[in-house]
């Protein structure tokens, strides 16, 4: 006999927000879900990691020989290759976190529906893997940048983990929003490849927020999550101050959406297994 | 001493909404936004105030028919989903086994399966590192735990998930049909680990459709109806109980003035049971069954025969058997019963039906019945040694087994 037994209830509402220490509890599955993920992932490809650099590596080259010369980038005080990569990697973090994320819950619905555990391990794990991902093309993103001669200032210190963590919140807010309501209403995996793409083209990352000349245009564009991402992920690569009006505005998006996120995902989590 | 589970008035309401699927469509939605026009809900109580509790170290046994909410029971439990009203209070870890090898992922090898599975069901990492050489002893497949997945055979799969599944430490576990599944001396494994771990004094709620497999594990069984619980005590006593509810079969008709049939012999009542008990009573293997028929006979003085078609309930025509009245036996008229009394061990469990047939002079029908009765045959436990699934097979004759020295 254990002299302190646990003691818990199991009851219709359960009001708290997230319970953090159940989730602490539940901890080893946060490294498990994201350690099964990457293994299938990579299990049955015959290049394995290297697709995590491939793709980033294949889209810099396509937007350095088209795109830039199309959209007439000039005056930019690195070379556009460098310039484009930065802003692909942390893309593509961004948007594989949130289509993993998206789609998480419902392709975890046969586990869902036969084991408990918090919910929120799933969209969060997905976002781990993702990290993974982005950490191999770092790693390129290094080499191009030797290759380039290019050396980022020493507050990339700083800067680059924040830049990382504005996309982690930014992909699981609307990672986990998406999610839940996904698991609901099925259209949202129609929604969301579209709902990427636009988000694609009005975040500045293959083009520097330079080559926007209306004010008000760049407000808006201010307004996607993951514009102070990449934003301040080029700070010490660049070398001149961004706008922070603009990086404010866009953080609390971010922020707005983590919440709007998590409170949605909270309040639908309890009725996943019945719904999937 | 306290209750290590106290379920306390749990009810669980689903809306089932007739237009769509289980899952809402946005469309549906939008839709309804702007026309007044709602998709009818209806709403269904899978379970209704449902209150027992568990002492530490009983294992019960669930029991019911299928739709009776034994499975929503184990999903409040699990934590899976929760009740709408209703709390239960649990003084101990919870693991719960709904199915065996969730989150097995065909990709990945038999080792890293046992890390994902075995972390799913609430191990630690370094708890599972601990047991696993005897995990995989227990699953038996240790020349291919690094092949993936895929390439196991079903029964491997299985074996090695009820192995992760087995080594599960909680103070209360719940299990659901896991052994309905799998070879026999797979099944003779897990029975005997299972009642290792209910000798252990770990708690267990156990739900079953096999009678024999409750009975061997179970102390206390709850049979639950239309979800409520109906009846909670011993297991034998349930279980009986429960069985002699009859299921759907109808082991009894007497025929109405308006429903006889036949014009020279007139069919006015047929049972069937087991020797020596009534129609309401479960008729089990070991049984001998008797037929009945009562009928009027306005012939006079002919020979009747009468035949048994017997099928079992996936069609097969198990046997045709009968009686005939010989020459010199001739039956007058009036108003007769005739039993047949079919032996008893030959009939596997099953739900077999009737077809009857009166005669004359064995060439002429004179009234025909299909599927005039139909009656359950259900396990008895002797003899099983350690395997509680139903025995395959249409006939299960009991057969004499002797060794001699050599």
């Amino acid at each position: 006999m254990k002299p302190d037994p646990i003691v818990y209830e199991i009851r219709a509402t359960r009001n708290r927000l997230f319970n953090l220490k159940e989730l602490w509890l539940y901890r080893e599955l946060f490294y498990f879900f994201t350690w099964r993920d990457i293994k299938v992932k990579y299990k049955q490809t015959v290049l394995g990691f290297l697709w995590a650099i491939l793709q980033p590596l294949l889209m810099m080259l396509i937007f350095t020989l088209f795109f830039a010369r199309a959209l007439n980038i000039q005056n930019l005080a690195i070379p556009y290759p460098v310039f484009v990569f930065s802003g692909l990697i942390i893309w593509n973090f961004f948007s594989s976190a949130l289509t993993n994320a998206s789609n998480s819950m419902v392709n975890n619905a046969p586990i869902i529906k036969k084991i408990y555990f918090p919910r929120l391990i799933i969209p969060v794990s997905s976002l781990l893997g993702a990290l993974f991902d982005f950490i191999m093309a770092f790693i390129l993103f290094v080499i191009i940048l030797l290759y380039y001669q290019t050396a980022p200032g020493i507050h990339a210190l700083y800067y680059w983990p924040l830049a990382l963590l504005v996309t982690a919140i930014a992909s699981l807010g609307l990672g986990s929003w998406l999610s839940a309501l996904n698991v609901k209403y099925r259209d949202f995996r129609y929604v969301i490849p579209f709902l990427v793409q636009v988000l694609f083209f009005v975040t500045p990352v293959i083009y520097p927020t330079s080559v926007i000349d209306h004010e008000w245009i760049q407000y808006l564009i201010a307004l996607s999550p993951m514009y102070a991402a990449i934003e301040l992920f080029r700070i010490p690569l660049l070398d001149t101050l961004p706008n922070y009006t603009f990086i404010s505005i866009s953080i609390s998006t971010g922020i707005i959406f983590l919440f709007i996120g998590l409170i949605y995902f909270r309040r639908t989590e309890d009725f996943f297994a019945d719904l999937a | 001493m306290q209750p290590i589970l106290d379920i306390q008035h749990i009810g669980k309401r689903y809306n089932i909404a007739h237009q769509s699927g289980s899952y809402l469509s946005m469309r549906e939605r939008i839709s309804q936004l702007f026309t007044r026009e709602k998709t009818t809900k209806e709403e269904f109580w899978a379970l209704k105030d449902v209150s027992f509790s568990v002492m530490p170290g009983e294992s019960i046994g669930i029991i019911g028919r299928n739709g009776a909410g034994k499975s929503t029971l184990l999903k409040i439990l699990s934590k899976i989903t929760p009740p709408t009203t209703g709390k239960i209070i649990s003084r101990g870890r919870i693991a719960s086994l709904l199915e065996v090898g969730t989150g097995f992922h065909t990709e990945l090898s038999g080792r890293e399966n046992i890390f994902f599975n075995g972390s799913l069901l609430g191990m630690k990492h370094a708890e599972i590192k601990n047991k696993f050489d005897e995990i995989v002893d227990f699953s038996g497949v240790e020349k291919f735990l690094d092949t993936p997945l895929k390439h196991y055979s079903s029964g491997m799969q299985l074996r090695l998930a009820f192995a992760v599944a087995a080594f599960l430490e909680p103070e209360i576990l719940i299990i659901d049909e896991v052994l309905a599944v799998g070879d026999a001396e797979f099944q003779k494994k897990c029975m005997g680990k299972m009642e290792d771990v209910s000798k252990s004094g770990r708690t267990i709620l156990f739900v079953s459709h096999h009678m024999a497999a409750v009975r061997k594990l179970c102390s206390k069984a709850i049979l639950l109806k239309n979800g409520q619980v109906d009846a909670y005590g011993n297991t034998e006593e349930i279980s009986d109980y429960y069985l002699r509810q009859g299921l759907s079969s109808q082991t009894e008709k007497n025929f109405t003035q308006e429903e006889q049939k036949g014009e020279s012999i007139i069919l006015k009542r047929a049972a069937v049971y087991a020797k020596g008990q009534t129609p309401h009573d479960p008729i089990k293997t070991s049984d001998e069954v008797v037929f009945e028929f009562d009928f009027t006979n306005t012939l006079h003085n002919q020979n009747i025969d009468l035949t048994i078609d017997l099928f079992d309930q996936t069609g097969v025509h198990v046997s045709h058997f009968g009686m005939v009245c010989s020459e010199d036996e001739k039956l007058p008229n009036g108003i007769y019963r005739t039993t047949g009394v079919f032996p008893g061990h030959i009939l596997n469990t099953n739900r077999y039906n009737i077809s009857v047939m009166f005669g004359l002079n064995q060439s002429q029908v004179l009234v025909k019945e299909n599927e005039i009765l139909s009656f359950d045959i259900v396990d008895d436990i002797a003899n099983r040694g350690k395997n509680f699934a139903r025995f395959p097979g249409i006939i299960h004759p009991v057969c004499k087994w002797k060794t001699t020295h050599l």
